[in-house]
């Protein structure tokens, strides 16, 4: 912290900036926490009179205050008002961030969600009053069905990751109905994302790398010395986080067969085949669908998401509850596993992410047949577009075409003492959020940079044009290292400490610390 | 295609500008046998008119709760979301925003995050919370995870009146992820006895407060049982509301609190999306499963929030790390802060009050229908009753008067003849004294 800062108080602009009496600058309003905002007295709804009736609880009625501020309404509006003008969003621009798939969210499918016929139903309503909530889930099946060229799909799991672990559990469990439980080995490729790994190690399995070839794909020759009586699975992405299609995933299914294990194809990247590639056809037993990336339901700040998991025949029967189940009075649901099936078990409780699949219907709708092989078209353009344009200035990692996905690595900032992170930083100060850093891990430095199809030949232009700016600026300017390590300059917030946030970590509000104690 | 920028024009100088003839070269990589020339079997793109009259008709065919007397609980409750609540959510910096992977470009974001975590870890009284999780029931199976990595055991006692749902994701997860479940009888009259099935390798008990047939019990009995074993007591909170109402379950001795944050901020939704809540004591954060949100300080000295605490999830750890979980429930946690937000001390805690009056109404109606008896003496705003017939007729047949009447517990636990005539109803303060009438009107003439 600068003499200058601290000197008023360290609540203002940083260098450079315009001074203000109220640390404000102009639409960037200073905002403290909620709980430095309440009075007593004061609260944001009207309740009713209690009805008189006997307190039953049992002797253990509530003693002593909570401590949660009280607001009245409008004081609670400006202030999450406020707190959303802090953050970048798709809404705002272009938001390339790799792997995540940020595409525009239409508003229709809120609206949809928000019907009081999807919105407004209890989970354990009779079936018979909601025909209608289960005729859109096997509505929703029977389209991410056709797109994946998939005989079934588990609907229930709540994100990409629940969808990885449900893909996962399907085949351990036809594992062990065909006695080869012994099989504990799952062959993940390093370029995986780390929920891979991560959701391998929650099904009891060990997790063996498969290294990279020189053009970022699974080393076929690696891939095939690893097979064996242990092997219960192969993962991986497809498109790969490099952006790449796997140009020998039908040998690759093959082979993982041939050695009696399983394939479980990472769906994160279906974005750029839908439409044009059924996973069906390249031999998978398994993807989860990130509903969030493909179908556009909206990231919310880190969710809520959906993944549901698009099974083989031979997967199939070990799905987990619920599925909706076409009944001689309409629809049903099967609730519970081992009654009179081979269910794995259960997932979630209730039927999976409802509001979700009504938003992804409503996407999928919007676009047909027709429209969904656009925007994988579009995607891979967009991509391939900006990699040919930025070809010069940034170094591709591999060689194109790419997928839907443009992946560099750090080699054009050699000796500029510029890093990936400061590259994404001065990003920040020119309106873009900044593509994802590092990562996959096999490249250095890396900056995955995914527009996505609803980007405007415009917008991409423009974005183009201020990358190569930069990386020149990096390449040229004599203060290049300073400049860029002093980005973000015009946000919110500069660079925040995050080693200090780790070193003694402060993870909630308590009265006792008033705010100053921050510095 | 509205949602599609690029024009035939854009596209043809771009495919230019890249060199290549036609989009077939950059599915080049794409082997000859998997690529497609046709068009998938499914209908073509469609206008937002035609969409909104299709989705429109298939909502119509569902019985809104909101529309009828509704008395359903069971780990989903209906209660009035202020409408500032979904306005505010609706923002597109909210809704369309990522995790905050950039904090300098996300404060918004995390700062809510911060006021997440703090409001749970005060409703609950515990000393931190995560910045949510998928839902209660998921949030359940990862306590139990942490509580096995945090006493290096790997037998938990689940108690009997755990949600079935909740107790089934466990029993999955210790299926195939190698330790012990030990689930218990469910019993309606609540007198479950808990602490004589802790043992020396009992990594924790789970136990429901309220439980799964509404009763409410002092844990610190238990609380002390565990301690003594060295186990941990991983307490569950599906009804959130109850929290403004009961004694929290850190002061009754709880090492780990999940909840169901359905309740405030977020709608029914058929079962999703919904917020998992998840707190403990200080002293286990590094064994945590999600995403944390923690204070620093900027550049300038100014103070500023990012993610913290990293080293224990998956893009870091792989298959080390704590959980596999990587989206959290973000914009269901924001609703969940802004509607707590709006309800403050006051509020929260007397809608809890009002939730457990107009609860003791239903349950006074509803024991003075012939036939009928309320098996709790203690409960919050869910309670059970015994029927003279199986409650799944009934409910049929309320459901065909347009009334939503309750749950029959063999909706979730079938097959067992002792529990066939048992029904959860729930009040809250959407039910109105008219409501309750309707209900006890309707079931005096079913069960007669």
């Amino acid at each position: 912290m600068s003499e200058w800062s601290k000197a008023i108080g360290g609540f203002t602009g940083g260098k450079g900036a315009v001074e203000t009496t109220s640390g404000n600058r102009g639409l960037q309003i200073e905002e403290p926490l909620i709980f430095e905002q309440g009075q007593d007295g004061r609260c944001g709804v009207d309740l009713p009179a209690l009805p008189k009736s006997a307190e039953r609880l049992g002797g253990l009625a509530r003693k002593g205050a909570i401590g949660l501020p009280g607001l009245s309404e409008p004081q609670v509006v400006r202030h999450y008002t406020r707190l959303s003008q802090k953050n970048y969003a798709i809404d705002a621009g272009l938001y390339p961030l790799g792997s995540c798939t940020m595409k525009h969210n239409p508003r229709l499918n809120e609206k949809m969600a928000r019907l009081p016929g999807f919105g407004d139903v209890h989970p354990l309503q009779p079936v018979s009053t909601v025909q209608g909530a289960l005729e859109l889930i096997d509505t929703l099946a029977h389209w991410l069905k056709i797109m994946t060229g998939m005989p079934a799909v588990a609907m229930s799991p709540a994100a990409g990751a629940h969808g990885e672990l449900c893909g996962m559990l399907c085949i351990r469990a036809a594992h062990i109905a065909r006695k080869q439980d012994h099989r504990r080995r799952v062959l993940v490729p390093e370029s995986a994302h780390g929920t891979n790994p991560a959701t391998a190690a929650v099904c009891g399995y060990t997790v063996d790398s498969i290294p990279a070839d020189a053009e970022g794909r699974v080393d076929l020759a690696a891939f095939k010395a690893k097979l064996g009586p242990d092997v219960a699975a192969i993962m991986l992405t497809n498109p790969n986080t490099c952006g790449l299609f796997e140009r020998d995933i039908i040998e690759i299914a093959k082979a993982i067969h041939g050695a009696g294990g399983y394939f479980y194809c990472d769906g994160a990247n279906f974005n750029a085949i839908v439409g044009r590639v059924r996973p069906g056809d390249l031999g998978i037993d398994c993807m989860h669908i990130n509903l969030h990336k493909t179908f556009s339901t909206p990231h919310g700040g880190g969710g809520p998401g959906a993944g549901p998991v698009v099974l083989s025949a031979a997967l199939a029967p070990f799905a987990p509850v619920p599925w909706v189940v076409h009944g001689k009075d309409g629809y049903a649901v099967a609730e519970q596993s081992g009654a009179g099936n081979e269910a794995f078990g259960r997932l979630k409780a209730f039927h999976g992410q409802m509001g979700m699949f009504v938003r992804a219907l409503a996407y999928m709708m919007s676009h047909g047949a027709d429209g969904l092989r656009q925007v994988a078209e579009d995607a891979v353009l967009n991509a391939n577009y900006l990699m040919a344009r930025l070809k010069d200035d940034l170094t591709p990692a591999f060689p194109g075409p790419t997928m839907h996905e443009a992946l560099f690595d750090d080699r054009f900032l050699k000796d500029t003492g510029v890093t990936t992170l400061d590259f994404a930083k001065a990003l920040i100060d020119e309106g873009y959020h900044p593509m994802t850093m590092y990562f996959p891990l096999v490249v250095h430095g890396a900056l995955l940079i995914e527009p996505t199809e609803t980007e405007s030949r415009e917008s991409l232009d423009q974005f183009i044009e201020v990358c190569s700016a930069l990386a020149r600026r990096a390449k040229t300017a004599n203060d290049a290292q300073a400049w860029f390590h002093d980005a973000p300059r015009y946000t919110p917030r500069r660079r925040l400490d995050e080693t200090a946030a780790a070193r003694k970590p402060v993870l909630r509000w308590k009265p006792e610390v008033p705010a100053k104690a921050a510095e | 295609m509205r949602y599609l920028p690029l024009t035939s024009a854009d596209r043809k100088s771009m495919l230019a500008a890249i060199g290549v003839a036609g989009m077939d070269d950059l599915y080049r990589d794409v082997p000859a046998a998997a690529r497609r020339t046709g068009l998938v079997d499914l209908p073509a793109h469609m206008g937002e008119l035609e969409v909104e009259r299709r989705l429109s008709v298939m909502a119509a065919k569902n019985i809104a709760a909101g529309s009828v007397p509704s008395f359903l609980g069971a780990g989903a409750y209906r209660h009035h979301v202020p409408a500032s609540v979904d306005a505010l959510i609706q923002r597109g910096e909210f809704l369309t925003s990522y995790t905050p992977y950039q904090p300098e470009v996300a404060q918004g974001t995390l700062q809510y995050l911060f006021e997440f975590q703090t409001q749970v870890a005060l409703i609950t009284g515990m000393e931190v919370a995560n910045a949510s999780m998928y839902d209660g029931s998921t949030a359940c199976a990862e306590a139990v995870m942490m509580a096995n990595r945090a006493t290096r055991r790997s037998r938990a006692v689940l108690a009997g009146g755990l949600h079935p749902h909740y107790r089934a994701i466990v029993e999955t997860y210790a299926h195939y992820s190698g330790f012990t479940a030990e689930s218990g009888v469910p019993d309606p009259a609540g007198n479950e006895d808990l602490a004589k099935r802790i043992g020396a390798d009992t990594s924790c008990v789970v136990v429901q407060n309220p439980d799964m047939f509404g009763h409410i019990r002092d844990l610190r009995p238990l609380a002390e049982a565990c301690r003594k074993a060295g186990a941990l007591l991983v307490v569950v909170v599906t009804e959130v509301v109850s929290l403004g109402a009961l004694t929290p379950p850190g002061e009754m001795g709880a090492d780990i609190v999940v909840c169901e944050g359905q309740s405030i901020g977020n709608g029914l939704n058929f079962g999703g999306p919904y917020v998992g809540l998840f707190a403990t004591r200080e002293k286990y954060l590094r064994q945590m499963p999600g995403r944390l949100a923690g204070q620093t300080v900027d550049a300038e000295g100014r103070r500023g929030w990012v993610l913290t605490l990293s080293t224990r999830e998956q893009h870091i750890r792989r298959e080390k790390a704590t959980s596999n979980i990587c989206t959290n429930s973000g914009l269901c946690a924001l609703a969940f802060t802004i509607h707590m937000s709006i309800l403050g001390e006051a509020g929260f805690t007397g809608l809890a009050k009002l939730n457990h009056a107009l609860a003791g109404t239903l349950a006074d109606k509803l024991a003075a229908v012939p036939g009928v008896s309320v098996l709790n003496k203690a409960f919050f705003n869910e309670f059970t009753i015994k029927l003279p017939k199986p409650a799944d007729l009934v409910v049929e047949t309320l459901a065909k008067r347009r009334i939503l009447g309750g749950i029959p517990v063999s909706r979730l636990i079938p097959g067992k003849p002792d529990l066939a005539n048992l029904l959860l109803v729930t009040a809250t303060e959407t039910n109105t004294e008219s409501d309750m009438d309707a209900l006890v009107g309707a079931l005096k003439e079913i069960v007669r």
